[in-house]
């Protein structure tokens, strides 16, 4: 176990027995999280991901296996023990479950009791949050008052009164609007710069992990099926569910439904080819297309493209139409296979 | 005024002592025997929900025994619970008459139907709020203290309100066995004397009871839902 390790799980299975019938949750789930950085779980609902979640912090027990939190197995633990752990581990939630009686600051002090703080460090401790997470006018406010992305910031700044080491989000955005859903990612983001804060982000939309996540594990029938880090599993997916979830985002995946429906953007003259390239590594920056143009004398249209930067490195594609002639096309799709990018012809004409 | 009294009253301005003196019992009943009530019914409705299976004490042993003692004493009417507890009653209070003789009857009789209340009450907290309490490493005590009660109060307000007004239905019915009280009074003059006036003058009383438990229960019960 490296120092650098915050949460640790080995061979973790969880079993629920539902009409006397066995349900396995989890099946034999093993990964690692690094101090300081935002680790994604993605997955379809049913999938295990909120299970898995719930033994970080203990409050599901793993029918088999271990837990470790910063080297300390949490599985067998008594349950005072345990909650001195939970103290240290934040952990926001889809529907935000925000104490309704109580106004923001009761809600964000709630954690704080029996912690033996005096009246005033709690005040200066909540004063400081509300302003990390820019909602300094809210504090006499009840939660029926706010709005779902207030909400949620009131939520994470609960989750953080402890000083935790790290911070637990299950579907935090999904309940939220794409707007708010992206300025929460922000404050995450921000929350894990300044205070170097560990977050674990559970999602089944892949437009978060692509927004703030560093790796990302992705969990079908209670099995990590892929696994790395953003750019590597986004640009090279092996499996198809990753690569559905990589769909969703991308405008690339538009071009089988253009086929399909024989759309004139892509329909063909005799000769032509339409390829989709996708970038596949960081290196590709260079002019490829005029590059061909010019070098094999053939007529590159690009029908459309979709780059993103990821990780700080360009991710997606071009769908594009090549026509010449028919040995100027071979050596240009020759050059561009070798220029590490994956090629794939999707018709010809 | 005392004219008045005479003439839509014959029978009750006879009596005015004793009536005062069974509004007062009746009182005196509602409030002791609703008061011991709710704190036991609190405590049994709260190892109710958190012994409940997935709860944060769950104990299924705990649960069922208190689960079907409810069910027992409910299902006993209370005209014959009242009988039955005579002798525990005299052990207890004493004597079985009187509004000392009706208070442990009462409490007997109200007990399990206002836990199974509370216990409604309290399994209208969110799921969600007991389980961002466990993961904020809050204890079972005070999971049932800061998020059970604390949210579950506009909800236990508004069933304690039910059972006021079921506990004073009740107090008439112990009248029949010499407790005292407005069903008391009723029964002694209104039904075996057919002094008609005094049942109805009976039903306003108990009818001015209800309406203020009511308006007060509806009141505390908005004063606290934010």
């Amino acid at each position: 176990m490296s120092a650098s390790e915050i949460i640790r799980t080995e061979h973790v299975v969880k079993t629920f027995i539902v009409d006397k019938k066995v349900q396995p949750v989890l099946k034999d789930v093993s990964l690692s999280i690094e101090k300081g950085e935002i680790f994604g779980i993605i997955g379809y609902s049913g999938a295990g991901k909120s299970t898995l979640v719930r033994c970080f912090n203990g409050i599901e027990k793993p029918t088999e296996g271990d837990i470790f939190f910063e080297g300390q197995n949490i599985v067998g633990l008594k349950s005072y023990e345990l909650r001195a752990i939970r103290r240290k581990i934040g952990m926001i939630f889809q529907q935000f479950n925000l104490m309704p009686s109580r106004t923001v600051f009761g809600n964000i002090a709630l954690p704080l009791k029996h912690s033996g703080l005096s009246k005033q460090q709690i005040d200066k401790r909540i004063t400081e949050l509300l302003e990390l997470v820019d909602l300094p006018d809210k504090r006499n406010a009840y939660p029926s008052q706010l709005s779902g992305g207030q909400k949620q910031r009131v939520a994470i700044a609960r989750a953080l009164v402890n000083q935790p080491k790290i911070l637990l989000c299950d579907e935090a955005t999904s309940a939220l609007d794409p707007k708010t859903t992206k300025s929460i990612l922000h404050l995450l983001k921000k929350l894990n710069k300044e205070l170097g804060l560990t977050i674990v982000v559970i999602t089944h939309e892949m437009s978060v992990v692509k927004e703030i996540c560093q790796k990302v594990s992705v969990l079908d029938k209670g099995k990590i099926i892929e696994r790395g880090d953003v750019y590597s599993v986004f640009s090279n997916p092996q499996q198809e569910l990753t690569q559905s979830f990589i769909e969703t985002t991308s405008a690339l995946g538009s071009v089988k439904t253009l086929i399909e429906t024989q759309s004139p953007v892509v329909q063909l003259q005799p000769g032509q080819l339409l390829l989709k390239i996708s970038y596949t590594t960081s290196s590709v920056s260079e002019p490829l297309i005029s590059y061909i143009s010019r070098t094999f004398h053939v007529d590159a249209n690009i029908v459309f493209g979709d780059i993103q930067i990821l990780s700080g490195n360009p991710l997606g594609g071009l769908v594009v139409i090549l026509s010449g002639q028919e040995s100027a096309i071979d050596r240009a799709l020759e050059y561009v296979k070798q220029r590490y990018v994956a090629v794939e012809v999707l018709n010809h004409g | 005024m005392d004219n008045v009294l005479q003439l839509l009253l014959p029978n009750v301005s006879q009596v005015m002592d004793e009536f005062y003196l069974s509004i007062i019992q009746t009182l005196q009943m509602v409030f002791v025997s609703g008061l011991i009530s709710f704190i036991l019914s609190l405590v049994i409705g709260i190892l109710l929900v958190s012994t409940r299976k997935g709860d944060i004490l769950a104990n299924s042993f705990v649960f069922n025994v208190f689960d079907k003692l409810i069910n027992l004493f409910r299902s006993i009417p209370f005209i014959i619970l009242i009988a039955a507890l005579i002798p525990i009653t005299r052990l207890i209070s004493g004597t079985a008459v009187g509004v000392q003789g009706t208070l442990f009857p009462l409490i007997v009789g109200i007990t399990p139907f206002f836990s199974r209340q509370i216990e409604s009450a309290l399994s209208e907290v969110d799921d969600g709020l007991i389980e961002s309490g466990i993961a904020m490493g809050l204890s079972p005590f005070q999971i049932i203290l800061s998020v059970y009660l604390k949210e579950g109060i506009s909800s236990i307000v508004r069933v304690t309100t039910i059972t006021v007004i079921s506990l004073i239905g009740l107090t008439a019915i112990v009248g029949v066995v010499g407790g005292g009280g407005i069903g008391d009074f009723a029964i002694r003059y209104g039904y075996q004397q057919n002094q008609l006036d005094a049942t109805y003058v009976s039903i306003i009383v108990l009818l001015i009871f209800v309406s203020i438990v009511q308006i007060l229960g509806t009141f505390i019960s908005k004063r606290t839902t934010h």
